[in-house]
């Protein structure tokens, strides 16, 4: 059974090679599509993700992490002074102008953020470090952001709201969603850099470190009663939040769900066919089975074996392509993500694809009249 | 019970075949008595839309009658439910094809495998017993080549080899010389009949070839989708009978069968 099922698969190459190209093709069409999903997803929560706060507490209203409002620090000393929490930062979010060397002006988006304090910072700092920030005027970028912002090294000067500012050093794969890049500073620069006439007695966010033992669902709700006008979430909350935001009020998500929808029912329909034509092409075969005495199961795990080689090298080789993208992918503008899971979440999707693909063919099979065999 | 009561491994008793096709319907067979028995070649002849190959195929198990009662081995098979006739299929009949209806994308003895495959034997055993029925038909040497690489006659003894892997009392050939030249044409008769005559194997065949009737035990005559006669070979003709020249029995005890 095994022996028949892998000969006719290999025997013609040709048509083994058109199976293999739309399943290669259909994976990844939905590799890239899910990967950019992944990657929108992750870059539109990914300040709020690598936090490593526990809570975050923000302006009532504030449905996602791009709209930060600023509202008293007097409401961070309310956090400080609530039992059960070790530690709260002030953290800024806020859009600027942003001066290049050249003269040309960009959108950006500050993160104000207290160096040294462990939350809210970047992380992947590959040129510079996060303390250089406490020098003067002093900010940091993300080497994807180079050209965009005209810098190029580290010492590069340039204006931000008519603030000078110096880049200190370059974080790595730290995107942004919008079309404005991340720049990094301390929560007082990212003030002036925003709010020139104010002072320091506002923040957008309040990030809080719950005490060792505490439970984050009662000091939370300790939280909640005593800022009336903040909301306060977990920051697995804060960023679903911000996740679903993007990716389906806005549409974004929808469609490139959809696309890799689209690709799911390509590579179903090229598979159907190419398995199709060639079970029509062994009909005979199967009709002589049939007749030898070979049962409806047998055929089915002929058919079902081959679909399922068919999945496996498939995804091989579209694995290999997926990676060459996904690397592409990492000095381009928007991330592809495959993690492991979804690797592995991908073979069983290429052997579910290729067996319902099988399905048609295995429906043509059981109908097969053995009776065909002694009709010329 | 007599001998000859013994040796039957098949009884058809008022076998017809109706088949519809919308408002039209064609009585492919009708009232069709028959005995075949083990040890004898059994051919079955007539011109073409006689019947016989609707015969051939309920016989086989692979066609349902319309009417009347089929035994196979002992088993009233008219009554079996259809997911239970692949079972008598494996266990009870191999099957010759005129077209051989060998696995192009296997080798000869891969082709004999799979019929063992089927019936749940493992790999190596089954490629064990595979060259050894290639052997018994002269096809030892020929063990590892496809089927696009033989010649027609010896496709069919591959073909027969298969049959046999099973190692089933009832063999049914459907015009098994019709696409073979006279020499590879007498070398399938021979192991046909010393299949049945030499290894005691129900052996039925359907035929056109008037080459092949001196190797038959019986001949039975269809027309219309009725019997319509018979002849029993005497023994002795099938050593005698030239191959080539022989297009009547010489000699035959003939008799008209009553219908």
């Amino acid at each position: 059974m095994g022996l028949l099922a892998r000969r006719n698969l290999f025997h013609d190459r040709v048509r083994f090679a058109v199976t293999l190209t739309g399943i290669v093709f259909a994976l990844v069409l939905i590799i890239i599509q899910f990967g950019l999903f992944l990657g929108f997803t992750t870059t539109t929560s990914n300040n709020i993700d690598h936090s490593n706060a526990d809570l975050w507490v923000v302006f009532h209203g504030v449905g996602y992490f791009d709209t930060g409002r600023n509202f008293s620090e007097r409401k961070f000393y309310q956090v400080l002074s609530t039992p059960g929490v070790a530690r709260a930062e002030k953290y800024m979010q806020a859009f600027a102008r942003w001066k290049r060397p050249d003269g040309r002006v960009d959108n950006i988006q500050i993160i104000g953020f207290h160096p040294g304090s462990g939350l809210g910072e970047p992380w992947n700092v590959v040129e510079g470090s996060v303390a250089d920030l406490k020098q003067e005027d002093s900010v940091l970028v993300d080497e994807l952001y180079r050209e965009k912002l005209g810098v190029s090294k580290i010492g590069d000067r340039v204006e931000i709201g008519d603030h000078r500012a110096r880049v200190v050093g370059f974080t790595r794969g730290i995107r942004s969603f919008t079309t404005s890049p991340f720049v990094y500073a301390t929560f007082k620069n990212s003030l002036d850099y925003t709010n020139p006439t104010s002072s320091e007695d506002a923040t957008a966010y309040i990030l809080v470190k719950a005490a060792p033992g505490v439970s984050l669902g009662e000091l939370q709700e300790r939280l909640r009663a005593r800022l009336a006008d903040e909301d306060v979430y977990t920051t697995a909350e804060f960023s679903r939040k911000t996740r679903f935001y993007w990716m389906f009020t806005t549409g974004a998500g929808l469609a490139v769900l959809t696309a890799a929808l689209m690709g799911l029912i390509v590579g179903v329909a090229v598979v159907a066919q190419t398995i199709y034509a060639a079970t029509m092409d062994h009909i005979r075969e199967y009709g002589t089975l049939k007749a030898m005495g070979a049962t409806n199961r047998y055929l089915y795990r002929v058919l079902i074996e081959q679909a399922v080689w068919s999945a496996v090298l498939g995804y091989g080789a579209a694995m290999i392509v997926a990676r060459f993208i996904v690397r592409a992918s990492e000095k381009a503008g928007a991330a592809i993500l495959m993690p492991w899971s979804m690797s592995i979440g991908l073979l069983f999707l290429a052997v579910v694809m290729c067996v319902a693909a099988a399905l048609v063919s295995i429906n043509k099979v059981t109908r097969i009249d053995p009776a065909m065999v002694f009709r010329g | 019970m007599n001998e000859q009561e013994r040796n039957t491994v098949i009884r058809a008793k008022g076998l017809g075949k109706i088949y519809r096709e919308g408002a039209t319907e064609l009585q492919a067979l009708q009232g069709v008595d028959l005995e075949v028995r083990a040890g004898e070649l059994t051919m079955l002849m007539g011109p073409s839309g006689s019947g016989k190959t609707t015969l051939l195929s309920i016989l086989g198990c692979i066609l349902r009658p319309s009417e009347g009662k089929l035994e196979v081995l002992g088993k009233n098979v008219s009554a079996l439910p259809e997911k239970e006739l692949p079972r008598v299929r494996r266990e009870g009949i191999g099957f010759v094809f005129q077209g051989f209806n060998l696995f192009p994308t296997l080798t000869a003895v891969e082709n004999v495998a799979l019929a063992l495959d089927l019936r749940g034997v493992r790999a190596g055993e089954a490629k064990k017993r595979g060259e050894e029925l290639l052997a018994e038909v002269g096809l030892a040497h020929k063990a590892r080549s496809f089927p696009a690489d033989l010649s027609g006659g010896q496709k069919q003894r591959v073909a027969i080899a298969r049959a046999l892997a099973g190692d089933p009392p009832i063999v049914l050939a459907d015009e098994p010389t019709a696409a073979l030249d006279s020499t590879s044409g007498r070398t399938v008769i021979e192991l046909l009949q010393r299949l049945a005559q030499g290894h005691g194997r129900a052996v039925v065949m359907v035929t056109h070839d008037p080459r092949v009737l001196p190797f038959g035990d019986r001949i039975i005559h269809l027309e219309d989708g009725r019997i319509v006669g018979e002849e029993k070979n005497a023994m002795g003709a099938i050593e005698t009978a030239p191959f080539l020249e022989t297009a009547t029995l010489t000699p035959v005890i003939s008799h008209q069968v009553s219908i």
